[in-house]
């Protein structure tokens, strides 16, 4: 029951970092009509300047406050120059365009950076574990991320329903035409509202920094991971990401913890850990699949 | 007319460009290219069964790397419990592994285009971005399943030990498998030009142009796209088969999304919706690749904005270019 609730965390931390990359993506999905395969990189971007700043300074702190701004300039940069190009193009262009950004980021990182990866420690105020109840043990770092994570997600409601900046976002992602015709500089919105996806992106970048390794090519693995919880969630819907993302990080996670145990009630042991292994790999595609065939426009539609 | 004149002259030169190029190659004793040419000869074949999905269809898959990867993986594994003298199921019948090019590669073909069709009929419920997703999340998980399928090799793949054989053929010799891939890739071509003018080719591009309005015609448009996906599942799968013998190597990374990507690119490059570009596009990527990997080992850093490049300014491809036509869909 313990290992269920730490896995149940461990789940929900995942989901955490994958709302942060999805928030982003299905604004700039919505909203834009564009894809993005290179919001994996500002991912990266974050993680990289932060483990560099804070291996330099030795502050946890002002890596971060750096590696976001980073990402969010980063991001703008890339709009202005090239994805503000291909908003009326179609959606191969956009693939095509965005996958050679892809192959130029990781490229530079390693020519940056070499090809070792790098280690961010957690901060020294953030490590050590606390006992959550009788006998569970979970280090406070994972828990800070889940803090952040739902401060975040609050956040982006606050602006989203109770500014005026959410209710022209929220406008542009249902009709961009007219709001531009209302006098709202459309072109501006779009180039903020894509740096605050990808400073997101560097937020969970920077976060997921001292659970995993940084290196070039990091963004991949949680950019496909992305796309899935955005599916899921249906495209430019916040509330979907929200829900898709904590839905994949509790399938993978507890896909992962369980599914061996469960499948040794069953088959014989080696039988059973070969095939548990390769469906939890396989557990949140087939989730995505069932959800499409079901829902083909994902859980909650923006534009219904 | 002129337009049409360039185009036969430029398809024929390619012909026989490719055709004579093993001769020039053994006269300069630089045998390297042939197996430089015939990689490309398989990868060409592959981008051309993706111009049928990109091109014509209008369905932007971006998992068609999952049945270049199922047909490498079916030659892989014949090979595999031939070489270990185990069959691959003793139940509901016995099937024995086997090294045979005539029984591989036509069931690496049929194997693709069974699971294109699985795949297909569930994906082609989506549209748009949704079904770009959902592609990728399916060669995702036949992905993830290779890298966990311990006894084939997992992660690290499986080694073949030779080429398939094939009766008359000599299939280890790269001069013959070169002629091999080629006599395979102008046999494709040449069904894929004669499917994109048939009746079906309307069809296709009828429902890729104005779906409602081919359904105001009383046309389904699901079984024509949903035949174009096995169809293109098929030739990735030979295409598979192939590659799988030209590097006597096979492992999951042939089903990873970057090559999906680099099939695309090779297909853009090439010239969207022209059957013939995709080729000249795949041996433009690969030849580039190629040098530039001479020079510097970073060489996606030029190879990404390159690719920026032609996608904001060469819409029509290399073939567009040299033909002076616009793309079918134009």
């Amino acid at each position: 029951m313990l290992l269920f609730f730490e896995q149940i965390l461990n789940g929900l931390q995942l989901g955490i970092t994958l709302f942060l990359m999805s928030a982003g993506l299905t604004l700039v999905f919505g909203i834009m009509q564009v894809i993005n395969l290179a919001h994996g990189s500002f991912y990266m971007i974050g993680a990289y300047v932060c483990a560099t700043v804070a291996a330099r300074s030795g502050s946890f702190l002002l890596g971060m406050a750096l590696a976001l701004p980073a990402a969010a300039l980063c991001g703008m940069l890339m709009e202005f120059v090239i994805l503000r190009r291909l908003y009326k193009r179609e959606h191969l262009d956009q693939v095509l365009a965005t996958f050679g950004l892809i192959m130029f980021f990781n490229e530079l990182t390693r020519i940056l950076w070499g090809r070792q990866p790098l280690y961010l420690n957690v901060p020294s105020w953030l490590s050590g574990s606390i006992e959550l109840l009788p006998d569970l043990v979970y280090p406070v770092y994972r828990l800070a991320v889940i803090g952040v994570g739902l401060f975040v997600a609050l956040a982006l409601w606050f602006m989203f329903s109770r500014t005026r900046l959410g209710m022209q976002i929220r406008a542009g992602a249902s009709n961009r035409d007219m709001i531009g015709a209302l006098g709202v500089n459309i072109k501006l919105l779009y180039t903020m509202v894509f740096g605050l996806g990808t400073m997101l992106a560097g937020l969970a970048g920077v976060m997921a920094g001292p659970i995993l390794a940084v290196e070039a090519g990091m963004g991949e693995s949680i950019l496909i991971l992305t796309f899935v919880v955005i599916v899921i969630g249906g495209i430019g819907s916040i509330r979907g990401a929200v829900a898709g993302a904590l839905l994949v990080g509790l399938v993978d996670t507890l896909g992962r913890a369980f599914l061996p145990t469960l499948f040794r009630l069953v088959f014989e042991s080696a039988t059973a850990d070969a095939a548990a292994a390769s469906l939890s790999s396989m557990a949140i595609y087939i989730l995505m699949a069932a959800v499409l065939v079901w829902k083909p426009t994902g859980l909650f539609p923006a534009h219904s | 007319m002129k337009a049409n004149f360039r185009k036969t002259a430029a398809i024929t030169l390619g012909a026989v460009f490719l055709l004579l190029l093993p001769v020039a190659a053994i006269l300069a004793q630089e045998p390297y290219f042939i197996s430089l040419f015939s990689r490309i000869l398989i990868y060409a074949l592959a981008a051309v069964s993706l111009d049928l999905l990109l091109g014509y269809a209008g369905m932007i898959s971006l998992g068609h790397a999952a049945y270049v990867g199922i047909g490498a993986y079916v030659v892989g594994i014949f090979f595999y419990h031939a070489s270990e003298m185990e069959p691959l199921f003793s139940f509901p019948f016995l099937l024995q592994g086997s090294e045979n090019a005539m029984l591989v590669l036509p069931l690496a073909v049929l194997v693709s285009a069974f699971f294109a069709m699985v795949i297909g009929s569930l994906c082609l419920r989506t549209k748009g971005m949704h079904f770009i997703m959902i592609t990728l999340a399916f060669a995702q998980m036949l992905y993830y399943f290779f890298v966990s399928l311990g006894k084939y090799g997992g992660d690290d793949g499986l080694s073949l030990y030779s080429r398939s054989t094939m009766p008359g053929l000599d299939l280890d010799n790269d001069l013959q498998f070169y002629y091999f891939c080629l006599f395979l890739l102008m046999g494709f071509l040449f069904m894929a030009k004669r499917l994109v003018e048939s009746r079906f080719g309307l069809m296709i591009r009828g429902g890729s142009n104005n779906e409602r309005r081919l359904c105001a015609l009383g046309i389904n448009s699901y079984k024509y796209k949903l035949a174009c996906f096995v169809i293109a599942g098929a030739g990735a799968g030979l295409a598979g088969g192939l590659l799988a013998n030209q590097t006597e190597y096979v492992s999951p990374g042939l089903m990873h999304w970057t090559l999906s990507g680099e099939l695309m690119v090779m297909v853009l490059l090439g010239g969207l919706g022209t059957i013939f570009g995709p080729v000249l596009g795949a041996a433009v990527f690969l030849l580039l690749e190629e040098t530039l990997a001479m020079y510097t080992e970073h060489w996606m850093v030029y190879m990404g904005p390159f690719l920026v490049i032609v996608v904001l300014f060469a819409k029509r491809g290399l073939f567009g270019l040299i033909t002076g036509e616009k793309h079918n869909n134009g």
